[in-house]
């Protein structure tokens, strides 16, 4: 297990991602430009929904995002104390605030959707309500790492937060099957067929795979910039 | 074809604005992020020119730091 913990050592993780962002910049801006034109332009209109539904392909990616990376940064913290690995801390915290904005991105365009659909901005159904205690719970985790100096302290912090966050994540999964809800149970499933047509899957899962790439460009960035955080401190120490 | 484009069967302003949200999110947090890593960036430098040969020698010799100083730009 120390070997495999030896490939996330700062000084080499580094080698790698000072260099990557721009790589991952690159093939964002190509995935994009794909995604918008087939979400914008070649994508067909609902016959319920008529174009409105195209608010789909950034809503549901974005939601799909914030919950997968809440989740990775749940189990990061976990590893973090099993195998006491502080690099897997500073992933967790890395990842945050690309979560967060995701999160606020499937929050808002989610009411611009409810407006011309359900012929409201906001209704307290169970699905969306989930989504909002997820934001406060980003919010919770970024705000403790900005407010606790005490190392050992915010880690157990964060951690907590993490994983009492954790809990309502199934819940903003199941909540359009255990409650009756403004939202349509489940379109897309990985163990049986989706229900959604090719047209409608294709640019779909191309605005995923482009919003992966962002935040994957986020966390880089913001990952360097934490381990030069450190740095800074060790030259106050030399 | 761009009026309708535009114009969308009426949902236009909808399917526009929620497009322009999540544009203005993303290059919001690009430059956040940015600026943030740049600013680190240059404490470090800052740091790193004011320290005497010998701690810089004894700097240099973590790769990490060497990278940060050979990394002009690379974000």
């Amino acid at each position: 297990m120390k070997f495999i913990f030896k490939f996330f050592e700062p000084n080499k993780v580094f080698l790698i991602t000072s260099k990557a962002p721009k790589y991952v910049m690159a093939l964002f801006m190509i995935v994009i430009s794909i995604g918008l034109l087939e979400a914008l332009i070649f994508s067909p209109e609902d016959y319920k929904q008529s174009h409105s539904v195209r608010i789909m392909y950034v809503h549901v990616p974005a939601a799909w995002i914030s919950l997968g990376i809440f989740s990775s940064m749940t189990l990061l913290s976990l590893s973090g104390y099993i195998f006491k690995n502080k690099n897997f801390f500073l992933i967790a915290k890395s990842l945050a605030p690309s979560g967060l904005v995701f999160n606020i991105i499937a929050l808002v365009t989610g009411s611009i959707w409810g407006k011309p659909t359900w012929g409201t901005w906001w209704a307290w159904d169970a699905r969306i309500t989930s989504m909002l205690i997820l934001a406060l719970f980003y919010l919770m985790y970024l705000v403790a790492w900005r407010i606790y100096e005490n190392k050992d302290y915010v880690l157990k912090i964060t951690t907590m937060i993490a994983l009492m966050g954790i809990i309502n994540v199934p819940i903003i999964k199941y909540s359009v099957e255990w409650w009756s809800t403004l939202h349509q149970p489940a379109s897309i499933t990985l163990l049986s067929k989706s229900s959604i047509h090719s047209s409608m899957l294709f640019p779909l899962l191309i605005m995923t795979a482009a919003f992966a790439l962002f935040s994957l460009l986020i966390f880089l960035m913001k990952y360097n910039t934490e381990l030069i955080k450190i740095k800074n401190k060790g030259l106050d120490r030399l | 074809m761009i009026k309708e484009l535009i114009y969308m069967n009426g949902y236009g302003l909808y399917v526009w604005s929620a497009f322009a949200f999540t544009l203005i999110s993303f290059t919001s947090l690009y430059v956040v992020t940015k600026i943030h890593y740049i600013k680190e960036k240059s404490k470090f430098e800052s740091k790193f020119g004011s320290l005497d040969s010998k701690k810089a020698e004894v700097a240099r010799t973590q790769i990490i730091n060497r990278e940060i100083l050979s990394s002009t730009n690379n974000i």
